[in-house]
């Protein structure tokens, strides 16, 4: 799967046509080649949402136990 | 009473495929960064009095906590109870939860804390709602816990579990919206990497005719392998995690037992929690516990189908003859192995992979649907025949090119992400940007759950659409006794006192006693049968009064 990543020819550097309409999702065969586009895309947009200080917020989600 | 009207809609479902009386309860990972060491109990406590205070409804501060099918005589009303006055006194049917109470949160924190912390007009603090939708909000020990209503198919049990996400959503806005209060985060998962586990558990119907011997031989080789296609993936191995790696499961590496009642040690991948009466002898409910949290709305439907599935192979006595060797270490090396070429040991010899075993479950349900005629496409149940598709496309996916399902299997999705990062950045395992990724998915705010963030950019497919699940919100099942439930809390809301699975009780001036209505039947109390009365009566006196057969209201 990494391999497929690797292949998009998107970069990073396009993150501008990130709010353009992506091609409309129809059927399910084609929404999973989606699935294997845009990393990159992605990636930047996620970078913007994580959490700062990503060790200190992993290591202070401390819960009490459950079912 | 009034004898049943012709032509009322059966009880039953049909049988053989998909549909069943079902639903989800979700355990909430609660988090406030900025006051890490606030009490779980108390913040959860805030989560439930965020929701009373945005939906004004009731809380049922005394409701029943048993998942109760109990019938204990035929039912002559053709609406679907046996009718009762209850000769209860109001302090008895206001009884204590079996969660921590606000006494309890009180002696152990302090009631200063209490008292300033927002508490109803009778001074104690809601731990325990029963929604419009029918479902139910609560604390459960350390965590807020949405259980959904119970719903009749896969579809629906998808919905109304995604609602309680909504649910979920709202009560962190409205903390996050007071001053006072440090803002709090809840995410759908399943464990705190840390040795912690909570669980996401579903509930199906099933007639107790059905021995449960044949449940535990049917099941077990079903819940080693289901993971494949509804695991939401976890980063780490081992209970505290600290193995590097990424497995297919939350859950998996919690588990120690083959069959038990416990669910929080010693856990059990067939729990026999039954809560029976002693009269239950119609139904029990199959309490699964094995079940990550789902995201994504396909995992989330294939589990529920799937098992019901399996559950009506069986109930018909058909399912695979088929035996794990060491089921437990069965459970946890599939987990382990993302490539789907782990193999476990049957007891006739064989080894076979999780997919192997998921295929035999996948042709002998196929079968069954076709002889018992609910996966016909015209003629059949309108359920069965989607799962199965789904199940048989997602099988194959899996067998062939695992990436090409990133966009419904849960498990592959958030992996997909973990990889990117890991090729762009190249990141270790154990890099704890990785393991925020693992935890962020799951954040119910969509501008921060990076499910959400994939769901937005159309990466995963859904199964129900937005406005739907808004609906589910707001709105109960129309087809179990969920209806009569929430409706009763939307429409008459000042008037109940409480409400459980199997009760709903008002206190009405005029009438007297407390009046407790049992709705022990799952598929009584639908729109069908009360619709009409709902919409008739706009107080909960007249409602009652012709619900119960009593005198008409003396002319003021």
């Amino acid at each position: 799967m990494a391999a497929q990543e690797q292949q998009q020819p998107q970069s990073r550097d396009v993150e501008t046509e990130a709010d353009a309409p992506e091609a409309p999702p129809a059927a399910p065969e084609a929404q999973a080649s989606v699935a294997t586009q845009g990393v990159d895309d992605l990636l930047d947009e996620i970078d913007g949402v994580l959490e700062s200080n990503a060790e200190e917020f992993v290591r202070a989600f401390v819960q009490k136990g459950g079912q | 009473m009034t004898a049943r009207p012709e032509g009322l809609p059966s009880d039953r479902l049909p049988v053989g495929g998909a549909m069943r009386v079902m639903g989800s309860e979700t355990e909430y990972g609660i988090h406030s960064p900025s006051a890490p060491g606030a009490n779980a109990t108390m913040m959860s406590a805030r989560i439930i009095q965020a929701y009373a205070n945005l939906t004004r409804q009731r809380a049922a501060g005394g409701a029943e906590t048993r998942w109760d099918y109990t019938d204990e005589e035929p039912l002559h009303d053709a609406r679907g109870w046996t009718l009762e006055r209850s000769a209860a006194d109001p302090s008895q049917l206001t009884d204590r939860p079996p969660v921590l109470d606000a006494e309890a949160v009180a002696l152990a924190y302090g009631r200063q804390e209490l008292e300033a912390d927002g508490s109803d007009e009778s001074g104690s603090l809601l731990m325990n709602m029963v929604l419009g939708n029918g479902a139910r909000l609560y604390v459960d020990h350390a965590h807020p816990e949405y259980s959904s209503p119970e719903v009749t198919n896969p579809r629906d049990a998808v919905a109304w579990d995604a609602a309680g996400d909504l649910v979920a959503l709202a009560t962190v806005r409205k903390v996050a919206a007071d001053p006072d209060l440090p803002p709090i985060n809840l995410y759908k998962n399943n464990t705190d990497n840390k040795s912690v586990s909570y669980g996401s558990h579903e509930n199906y119907l099933m007639p107790r005719s059905v021995p449960f011997g044949d449940i535990v031989r049917g099941l077990t080789p079903f819940f080693v392998t289901r993971q494949v296609i509804c695991g939401a993936g976890r980063l780490g191995k081992g209970q505290d995690g600290s193995t590097a790696g990424f497995q297919i499961s939350q859950r998996a590496d919690f588990f120690e037992a083959e069959v038990g009642l416990e669910t929080t040690i010693r856990r059990p991948i067939i729990n026999t929690r039954d809560e029976p009466h002693a009269t239950a002898d119609k139904y029990r409910r199959l309490h699964v516990i094995i079940g990550d949290a789902n995201l994504s709305q396909v995992s989330n439907y294939l589990k529920f189908g799937t098992t019901a599935l399996v559950l009506s192979l069986i109930e018909a006595g058909q399912a695979p003859k088929i035996e794990v060797h060491e089921p437990v270490a069965g459970l946890q090396a599939i987990s382990h192995d993302t490539s789907l070429t782990a193999t476990v040991r049957l007891l006739d010899g064989r080894r076979v992979t999780a997919l192997d075993i998921q295929w035999m479950y996948y042709e002998a349900a196929a079968k069954l649907g076709q002889e018992t005629g609910v996966s016909d496409s015209f003629s059949g149940d309108g359920h069965t025949r989607d799962v199965l598709e789904r199940w048989e496309s997602t099988l194959g996916l899996l067998g062939s090119n695992p990436a090409s399902a990133a966009s419904s299997v849960e498990w592959l999705a958030k992996m997909s992400l973990l990889d990117g990062y890991r090729n762009r950045d190249g990141l270790e395992w154990n890099d704890a940007r990785l393991g925020l990724v693992d935890l962020q998915w799951s954040d119910v705010r969509p501008e921060k759950g990076l499910y959400y963030r994939m769901l937005s950019r159309d990466r995963m497919q859904t199964i129900v659409d937005d406005a739907t699940i808004s609906r589910a919100v707001v709105e109960p099942p129309s087809d179990t006794r969920a209806y009569f439930r929430g409706k009763c809390v939307s429409s008459f809301g000042k008037d109940v006192v409480g409400a459980s699975w199997d009760s709903v009780i008002f206190d009405v001036p005029g009438i007297g006693k407390l009046q407790r209505v049992p709705t022990r039947e799952p598929l009584r109390g639908t729109e069908a049968l009360t619709g009409q009365l709902f919409r008739k009566h706009a107080t909960a006196g007249a409602f009652l009064r012709e619900l119960l057969g009593l005198d008409p209201a003396p002319p003021a």
